[in-house]
């Protein structure tokens, strides 16, 4: 089966499920509800064959709504197909279902979604930090983080402190602006 | 009449006695058989098995023998980045390490926290562990990893033996007197 063939009867096979569609050089990226994340994963895991998840990014678009974007790299190693799944997550929703149990690499992924952006997982088996310590109190890749840091202090634990930033190589200039203004593109985005 | 000959003069062992400090003696053989603590964190670790190998061959300033155990080892080289959860670990080996203990921070990370100004990094070692030696590089090559080992010496070679090298010792026994 070819991309095409795969894509669109993928498409065919959801129909309304499926809310938006985007080729970007040569590889797709459907936009979905959350609420439809499991079932829609699972067809494609036993239908479609994407039996790989490459990976599952976060992404923190503050001041819009709803903030929190989470995209699934999937790849079939059968057909030798990208495929992304796109979804939307409110702040005050806060969460999403787990596809730990079908595709069991998503465990750590998830967890690192959890430490770095604040997002739970409903159902995840072991949702605990993965890279900061278990007590620290914040989320440290959500945009209204400071890049310096912020001042933690857990006796026992650990601590953090706020890093100097004068002189540094990476500067961070706090904005209220938009995402897109805030950070401009290097190029136009191809259409 | 008195006995007048000097000590080991035209004896059976003369030759073979050196007069010295108690503390020169101490210090000659604790400076020249330092035994790291190998905590390779990032990149530095790279020079230091490269530093520790046959092209540079930290043997011969008597410090080849990596421990993997704290309680084996002489001077913790601290050599990479320390964020913060891997500062807790290296804080406790630090505290597991025997009297008497010194530290090298290897590089800018360990330092300084070098290039990551970020929420997650330690800025400098010396923030946890009071470090002798710093060493500058990104990484620094070998030959300044050895440089740093031979100012290490000349440092210990100039310290007291008990004072200095025990402290948690010494402070222990003077609450024991008082």
């Amino acid at each position: 089966m070819s991309r095409d063939e795969l894509v669109d009867s993928l498409g065919k096979a959801f129909g309304e499920k499926i809310q938006a569609k985007t080729e970007f050089r040569g590889e797709t990226t459907y936009t979905i509800a959350a609420s439809d994340l499991r079932e829609i994963a699972k067809f494609c895991r036993d239908e479609f064959s994407f039996d790989y998840l490459l990976d599952i990014t976060s992404i923190d678009n503050l001041s819009e709504e709803p903030r929190f974007e989470l995209v699934y790299h999937l790849y079939s190693m059968l057909h030798g197909v990208h495929l992304r799944l796109k979804l939307k997550v409110s702040e005050e929703t806060g969460a999403v279902d787990t596809v730990f149990d079908i595709w069991p690499t998503a465990n750590w992924h998830e967890r690192e979604i959890y430490d770095m952006m604040g997002i739970r997982l409903n159902g995840h088996p072991d949702l605990r930090r993965i890279l900061m310590w278990e007590g620290y109190p914040f989320f440290p890749l959500r945009k209204d983080f400071p890049l310096e840091g912020l001042p933690s202090e857990m006796p026992d634990v650990a601590f953090t402190k706020v890093t100097p930033m004068e002189g540094g190589p990476f500067v961070t200039i706090p904005s209220t602006a938009t995402s897109k203004d805030r950070e401009p593109r290097g190029r136009p985005p191809e259409i | 009449m008195p006995e007048t000959r000097s000590t080991a003069y035209d004896s059976k062992i003369e030759g073979n006695v050196i007069f010295t400090r108690f503390d020169a003696a101490l210090n000659w053989v604790r400076k020249n058989s330092l035994w790291p603590m190998p905590m390779g964190l990032a990149c530095c670790a790279i020079e230091l098995m490269a530093t520790a190998a046959s092209r540079f061959d930290i043997a011969r300033f008597g410090a080849e023998v990596m421990r993997f155990s704290p309680r084996q080892c002489d001077v913790m080289i601290v050599a990479g980045t320390v964020t913060y959860k891997m500062a807790l670990a290296v804080k406790r080996i630090y505290e597991q390490m025997p009297e008497p203990k010194w530290v090298i921070a290897m590089g800018a990370c360990a330092s300084t926290g070098g290039m990551y100004r970020s929420y997650a990094t330690l800025q400098g070692i010396d923030q946890l562990i009071p470090v002798d030696v710093y060493i500058s590089g990104c990484p620094p090559r070998p030959e300044a990893l050895l440089a740093g080992l031979m100012k290490l010496q000349e440092k210990i070679s100039r310290e007291r033996s008990f004072r200095n090298q025990k402290p948690q010792l010494a402070e222990k026994l003077e609450d024991a007197v008082a």
